[in-house]
Order: C-alpha cells, then structure tokens, then sequence
C-alpha cells in the first residue's frame, strides 16, 4: 500500500503478528474442544450428576489430640458421640421431617429448626447438625425408623472428654463452638462454622497443637442422599497429645483440701518451673460445656460469688501480707539498712510522725534480729526495715524477684499483680508518696498485690539457690505414634536479687518458721522432711485502732486471706508451694496444714520414687 | 488538534465488540449473582458493577483525547506514578483475604497492580520501539525492561499477589518475545526458566504449592481446590449444548461454585447457555483479540504498533487463563474474566486498555 509496506524494518513485525494471531487462533481451538468434550461428549453424563447434585463433600472432623498427667496418666480423651444430622435436600418436607424426628427423639420442634437456621444460607446440600452428642435410647429410636425420616442421618464424632470430674478444670480448660467473629479473625485457618475450638485453659492455649487437620470425603450419592460411592478420601490428622507437668494425684489431693473453701494451690518444682498442682476452688465440671453450656448452668457459674470461672493460681490478685516480708528481708540487707545481727526492740507498736503502728503481737516480741523477726513475723522490725530501705528500693526488689510482672505460664489472661512505687501513685492518684504508707507495703499490706502462682515461683527460686523459673505446664507435644514433635524446655527468667549470705539468712528464718519453737507454722512439721514457709494474712477490712471485734462475730466476706507459701525438704527442696485461702483468717491455721499434707504425700511418692530407680 | 480525521477513523467495530462483550458479562454477572445472594445483594452488586461499567466506559473515551505517542514521552512518568502506589498499598495498603492489594482514594477502593499492568506495557513498548530489529535483542538491550519488570513484580509479590505477579511477566515476557530475541538470548532465557522453577518452589507458600499440585493431580485436594474445579466442571458439562436457560443453572444455584461471580463465571455461563453460548463468547472474545492484532498490523508507529500487541496480549491471557482454569486446563488461580467478572479495577484496567487500542487505531495514519 504505502510507505510502511515498503520498510523491511516494520515489514517483520507484521510477519510476527501473523504469528501471534495464528498462535491466538491455536489456543482458542483447543478451548473450544475442551468445551466441546465437557459439553457434547461427557455432557449427558455431568448432566446427570448436576441433576443429582450428586457429588458432595463430607468433612470428616481430626480427633483432638489427648492430654496427660507428668507420669503419662490420661486425663483428656475423646469419646465417640452420636449426632443427629440433617441433608435438607434430600429431607423432601423438611419441617415435616424435623417435626417426627423431633416427637421421636422427645426434643422441642423449635430448638431443631433453630439449629437449622443458625447453619444459615448455601447449606442446602450440606449436613447440618440438629442435636449433637444425643443419648444410645435416641439413637436406637431414630435407627428403628430409619426409613420414614429422609435426609436424616447419623454421624459418630469424637467428643471432648474430661475423664476426672471437676479436676484441674481451670488448667485443662474446655471447648466451645467458634463464633463468627472468630471465624472472621482469620485466626482459625482450618476451623469451620460449626467446630469446636478451646476457649479456657490448655485447651485454647494450646488449639493449634491439639486441633489436628480435617479430612474430608468426596461422595456420590443417590435421591435419597444415600452415598454410593466414594470418590476419593482424605483423612483427617489426629491433633498432638500433650504432656503435663501436673501430678494427678498431688492435684487431687488439693482439691480435696480445698473442698469447701475459696482459694487457690499452686505447686512447682523448683529445679525446673514445672507445675505440679494448680488448682482453684470453688472449680466447675467441663462436661458441661461438650455440646453448648445450658443457659441456666452458665448462670449458675458465673453468679457464684466464689467464682468458679476464675483461676484463682493466675488470675486473682492478693495482698502478699507477710509473706512480702521475704521481699523487704532481701532488700533491707542488700541496701545494707541491716545486717544479720541488727536488732529492733519490738514492744508491740511503732510511733511513725503522729500515727502509731501495731504489730500484730500485742504484748511485742521484746529485741529481735532478722531471723527471729522473719520467724516470729514481726511486724514492728519490718516496719523499720521498710522505712530505712524506702518504697521505691522495696519496689525493685520485689520486681527482681518475679512480682510484679506475669510469670509467662502458657494460660491465657495472666494477671500481673501490683507493686507500688512513688512514680506509679503519682500517676494513678497524683498524689505523692506518704511515708507511712511505706511501713504497709514493707508487711504487704495496702497496694501491693500478688497472685499465688508468683509466690510459688519465688518459693521455688528461694528454695533452689536463687534461680526464677517461667513456671512450664506442658512438657512435651508429641504425636499420636509417640514421637515428640515439641519439647518445651525449663525456662530461667532470672535470678534473685539476694546473695548467698541473704538467702542464707531468709531460709534460715524460714526453716524457723516451720521448725522452730515460736515459728507461726509449727503446727505442720512433719517426722521425716524439714519444711520452710512463711505464714501471712491479708486484711481484707481494716479494723479500727483499739476497736476489739471477734472474728467470728465478722461476716465472712469481710474476714482476713490466710497465706502459706513453703518449700521442702528444706536443704534440697523438691516441691514449692503457695496456698491462699480467702477469709481463712489465720495462715497457720488454714492454709499451712494444706502445704503440710501436700508436702508430705509429695515427699513420699518422691522418696518411693528414688527407691524404685536406685 | 483534533481534526475531522480521527472522528472519521473511528474504530466503530471495536467499540461494538466491546459493547457485546460488556452486555453479555452483565446478563452472566446478573444470573451469577442472583444465585448466589440475596435479592437485596444482588441488587447492589449488580448495580456496582453498572457504575464501575460506566465510569470505565467514560475513562476510555478520556483516554481517546491523548495521543498515543505523548504516552511514549510520558512512559517513564507513568511507570514511577505506578511503582509509587504500589508501594503506598504495602506501606498503608487495605488487607483483605489476607494480603495487602488495595488502596482507598476516597471512596473507591483501587487495586494498583492492575493499573500497573498498563503502565509496564508503555513502558517495554517504548524501551522496545527504538531498541527491537529484525535482528532480535541481545543481552545488553534487556537489561532495562528486565529491571522495568523486575520492581513491580516484587512489590506485588510481596502483597502477596502471585497470580497478578505472574500475569505482569507473562505479558512482559510475551511483548519480548514477540519483538524477537536473539536465538542465543532465547535458548539461555528458556535454560533460566526451567532452572529457576525449583527455585521458585521455595519461595510458595503453601496453599499456593496445593493450587499447582492440585491441578497437576486434582486428586490431592479433594476437599478445596480439587472440588472446586469438579462441581465446576460438572456445571460447565451439563449446560451440554445449548445450555440450562437463564437463572436456571443449577450447580451456580446451589453455591456449589466458589467466587461464581467472579472467577468462576464462566461456569456460570456454560452451565445456562451450553456450547452455544460459550461459542458466542469466545469467538466475540477472538475478534476482539484479532481487531487488536489488525490495529498493530496497521499502525505505522513502532511504539503503537507493540502497544497495541501488548494489550491485546493481556486481553488474551487473561481470557485464556480464566476460562482455562474453569475447565480444568489451569491451575486454579485468582485471574478474572474481562468485561464479564465482577470487579472494578479489572474493568477500569481493561478500558483503559482498549482505549489505548482505539486511540492507536484512529491515529494509524500518523506515523513518527
């Protein structure tokens, strides 16, 4: 045509764009056949297998993976439930279907076809769950009329099983059904609507290990949703079993003694962190939650003005009381305020500006040195030893000592207690530090607070030499052949911030306690194992200077939290413990003897334990 | 400047074939979408996606007033306007299905690699308009547009977008080789290819491994992608050959296609309109492609001519791929049919593309 004909140097881009169009026409050829052997040749066939919606999917559910005590005791399994299912395609009259199958089984009509609203759009061919986990007379009724309920069917799952009733129920947690919102996080990649996920305890901590992965099975079936043949299958993996820390029997043995009581037991192994009791009371059965909690036991729960629902080893925050004594010990004779043989003339009281302090021994425990202060828990010496050393300086040490701050332990909502300084009261009340609020929290008392589990932490680190462990409270994951696929290592945190000499001064005093003649808690000793602790009690409701109210007369949410914290054998110690009791009034009383039993079944296995591997 | 000339070389045809193709998409979206929501949804959607028809209709016809070759001058500024909002989208992109693709400028919501796709057109058309000879290009001449491909393709990865990732060097390699390269260059980029494969294994992420092992061997992911591509195929095989009829489709009915809206629609098209109905839409889709050939063929400007190569070839692969993965030729991967899926920026992008054409075409008599 024109110029451009004649320049060779477009004339080959023409030539290249012949090609291209000749590859074009290539490729939409073999579109084209494609479509014509879907459509033509293979056409009648998908035709009919659309007609049919006749391929379906079946998920098959993995089962969770299992939990086990430190000696590999079961104490989480499945259990196969039976649960009655629905295919509304195949259901013909689905109400009509609904409401026999609802007469048969003796449930309400509505409750069915409410769970078929919830499964919600775009599960017409899919089987939706009308009751799950139904009892063996249900499941032989709707058996027995198999053939007059279309769409109905039954699958077995595996079911969450809690095979010790109401036994470390805060630790091992529960399941419940994932919630849109959840669904929507996109957290949950594997989960679906209509799974089960943990929400409490191990169980959510650690959902990605225990889950394991949905199978699922391609099916063909007939008009009345009957498979014919399976297509193809993919099966499910189980989730990995966990091994605890805890000791089952030890465990047992402290919810036995806290049967009737609001409070909290924590045990560690102080060589390592692990967990060996962790237990609060009042607890809760997590039976009750397989399959949705009923409404009115959820209630019941969570009115409960011992609130079972909180786990009172991790959760709830206390008044360290005496037991803080340890704390102002470190940092009095780090700071050098003291020494071994300072001494505080104790006449029961202590003037600071206009105001008078009381110890809690009236009669005053006369001159005194750190041993027999710590020992004889007097309130006068630490009054003195908190002035001189100051709020800020107790702060620090109390932090270096684990308080303060989460321990770290794998369970969800940790709270992380309060240690004051004269910053933070600035900045939560802006008003600045009164001196005489020093001489309270030096005995634990007014802001300071603790929860049981940083007790026993530093319980432990006390008893060991010195070393903070992160409390662990799984030891191992592994698979359902045994092999360990995770091992989750003791943990240091750091170190006391004491040295030898001051830690050799505390467990002197603490042994004391326990030991020694005028001890608080020298109602536990035991024949064959030397137990060091500290009582305290933490006031709830101050009682007036001079006013005299008997405590029984007290109402009981009013009376004072008794604390014993300890360790044993008290030279090589192989169990920390922190017990609190709410309104236990009196630390030697209530709570020590709890420690003491604890301390002498754990020795025993221990010691039995020895002589089996020596 | 705009002369009697440019009105008389109208492409009238092409933006006919455009019209066919856009009202086919909308009567496949409607029926798609009707099956799959809420009548108050669909209402929505479908009057969405009338807008963003529009809006692209009307981008098109700005894209008219500009000559092409001030494109050529303006490649350059194009490009780093493009690789700017991809960064932007990765520094305060808006997530969604996990990955970070879009931008909000204003109330619309944009997805800047698809924008980016045209502005790497221009940019190789230009870079390639002076360098590319009968000869063929040897190593030191791809250099540039190897660099010019290589920092968009690594922001979109990094969304992470490796289907439109893929697609950008699909286009960009297709341009190359259809400008020529030396033989040498050739066999050494086709070594480079199949070594870089293993490679490239470890970099996937897992899900995206599946997809291709899957459509290697549907077997393996019964559950997800390989279900997808059965229940996809049964509804393209029983539309048979003429097709269920409109809103009577079955499989789209019962939500048995994921994405049917948009990127299985044309699922939904085979199952309701059968061989009939998707012959229709390919040969329409093939004289699209062949107009955009024709408009290369004819433009006297080298610039023009592999620019309109290049949008004709992302037309194509994105019709190639798209319909290829719903009949089981292609991995499963998240490209959308043009003029027909649901999605603004695919439309806009798409429109601005076949302005470009336009524009080429009415220009052909002016060489330079």
């Amino acid at each position: 045509m024109t110029e451009f004909n004649k320049n060779p140097d477009r004339e080959w881009i023409k030539q290249r764009l012949i090609g291209a169009s000749v590859c074009v026409l290539f490729v939409f050829a073999s579109l084209f056949f494609r479509l014509i052997y879907l459509q033509i040749i293979k056409g009648e066939e998908y035709r009919l297998l659309s007609e049919k919606n006749a391929v379906r999917l079946k998920s098959i559910k993995p089962s969770r993976g299992l939990v086990f005590d430190r000696n590999k005791r079961l104490m989480v399994d499945n259990r196969p439930s039976f649960n009655l299912k629905i295919v509304r395609e195949d259901a013909g009259d689905v109400k009509k279907t609904v409401k026999k199958v609802a007469e048969l089984i003796q449930v309400p009509f509505q409750e069915l076809m409410d769970s078929i609203a919830r499964a919600g759009k775009g599960t017409f061919y899919k089987s939706v769950t009308l009751k799950s986990d139904i009892s063996r007379e249900q499941l032989a009724i709707v058996e027995a009329h198999k053939f007059d309920l279309p769409g109905i069917h039954i699958d077995i799952e595996p079911t969450r099983h809690y095979i010790y009733k109401k036994t470390a129920s805060h630790i091992l947690g529960y399941i419940g059904q994932i919630n849109r919102k959840e669904l929507k996080s996109g957290k949950y990649p594997n989960v679906r609507s209509g799974d089960l996920i943990g929400r409490y305890g191990i169980e959510k901590s650690f959902e990605k290990y225990l889950q394991g992965k949905r199978g699922g099975r391609q099916i063909e079936v007939d008009a009345n949703g009957r498979t014919i043949k399976i297509l193809r299958t993919i099966d499910p993996v189980a989730g990995l079993d966990l091994n605890l820390t805890l000791d089952l029997d030890l465990q047992k043995t402290a919810q036995k003694l806290l049967e009737n009581k609001d409070g909290a037991v924590v045990a560690i192994d102080p060589d390592n962190g692990d967990v060996l009791v962790m237990a609060s009371s009042p607890n809760f059965d997590q039976n009750d939650f397989i399959g949705g909690i009923s409404s009115k036991k959820w209630k019941v729960l969570i009115t409960d003005p011992g609130k079972p629902m909180i786990n009172k080893a991790i959760q709830a925050e206390y008044p360290p009381a005496s037991t803080y004594k340890i704390i102002t010990s470190f940092a009095a004779l780090e700071e050098k305020h003291i020494d071994i043989n300072t001494t505080t003339y104790c006449p029961g009281f202590f003037k600071y500006g206009n105001r008078v302090y009381r110890c809690w021994n009236k009669r005053g425990h006369g001159e005194l040195s750190i041993i027999d202060a710590l020992a004889q828990s007097c309130d006068v010496f630490y009054y003195q030893a908190g002035v001189t050393t100051g709020v800020d300086a107790l702060a620090q040490y109390a932090r270096g000592s684990g308080l303060g701050k989460k321990t770290g332990i794998m369970l969800g909502n940790e709270k992380k207690g309060l240690i004051p300084t004269s910053a933070w009261k600035k900045k939560r009340y802006n008003e600045s530090w009164q001196g005489g609020e020093t001489l309270s929290v030096a005995i634990g008392q007014s802001y300071d607070l603790v929860t049981p589990l940083q007790m026993a932490v530093l319980m432990a680190a006390v008893g060991n030499g010195g070393t903070l462990y992160r409390p662990r409270i799984v030891k191992t994951i592994e698979d359902s052949h045994g092999k360990i696929v995770k091992k989750i290592e003791p943990q240091i945190t750091g170190g006391l911030p004491a040295s030898k000499e001051t830690l050799h001064i505390v467990r002197t005093a603490l042994l004391k306690v326990v030991q020694g003649k005028r001890g608080t808690a020298r109602g536990i000793r035991l024949k064959n194992v030397e137990i060091a602790g500290k009582t305290g009690t933490a006031q709830v409701f101050s009682i007036k200077k001079d006013e005299k109210i008997k405590t029984e007369d007290l109402k009981y949410s009013l009376r004072d939290h008794a604390w014993f914290v300890s360790y044993a054998p008290a030279e090589n110690p192989v169990i920390a413990i922190a017990v609190i009791i709410e309104h236990g009034e009196h630390g030697s009383t209530t709570a020590a003897p709890i420690a003491g039993a604890l301390i002498e079944q754990y020795t025993q296995d221990f010691s039995t334990e020895e002589i089996l591997t020596e | 400047m705009f002369d009697r000339r440019l009105i008389e070389n109208f492409d009238w045809g092409f933006i006919v074939l455009i019209l066919l193709i856009g009202s086919m998409g909308l009567v496949i979206l409607y029926s798609a979408l009707a099956a799959g929501q809420d009548a108050g949804v669909v209402h929505i959607l479908f009057k969405k996606q009338m807008i963003w028809m529009g809006a692209g209709f009307t981008i098109m016809m700005i894209t008219l007033l500009i000559d092409f070759r001030d494109l050529d001058k303006l490649n350059l500024f194009i490009y780093a306007f493009c690789v700017g909002l991809l960064i932007s989208v990765i520094l305060f992109g808006q997530i969604g299905g996990g990955s970070r693709r879009w931008l909000l400028l204003g109330f619309v919501r944009i997805q800047p690699s698809e924008l980016m796709k045209i502005a790497l057109i221009i940019s190789l058309s230009s870079v390639y308009s002076t360098s590319a000879s009968q000869a063929g290009l040897n190593f030191r001449k791809l250099i540039k547009p190897v660099i010019l491909c290589a920092i968009p393709f690594v922001l979109i990865v990094k969304q992470p977008d490796l289907g439109t990732g893929l697609l950008l060097l699909l286009i960009a390699g297709s341009i190359t080789l259809f400008v020529k390269v030396e033989r040498k260059v050739f066999f050494t980029l086709s070594g480079i290819c199949f070594a870089a494969v293993p490679l490239v294994w470890f970099v996937l992420k897992d899900y995206q491994k599946l997809r291709i092992l899957t459509f290697l061997n549907p077997d393996r992911d019964p559950l997800g992608a390989g279900y997808h591509i059965i229940q996809s195929k049964i509804a393209i095989g029983s539309g048979m050959l003429t097709g269920k009829g409109f809103l009577k489709g079955t499989q789209s009915a019962l939500s048995f296609l994921p994405e049917q809206h948009t990127d299985f629609i044309a699922s939904v098209l085979a199952e309701e309109w059968g061989l009939v109905g998707c012959s229709i839409l390919l040969i329409l889709y093939f004289f699209l492609l062949l107009w955009g050939v024709n408009i290369a063929y004819n433009c006297r400007n080298m610039f023009g001519s592999i620019l309109a190569f290049g949008v004709t070839i992302m037309i194509f692969w994105q019709v190639f791929i798209n319909i290829g993965m719903v009949m089981g030729l292609m991995p499963v991967v998240g490209v959308p049919l043009p003029l027909v899926s649901y999605g603004g920026s695919s439309v806009v992008t798409n429109m601005v593309g076949f302005g470009i054409l336009l524009n080429i075409s009415m220009r052909k008599f002016s060489s330079g």
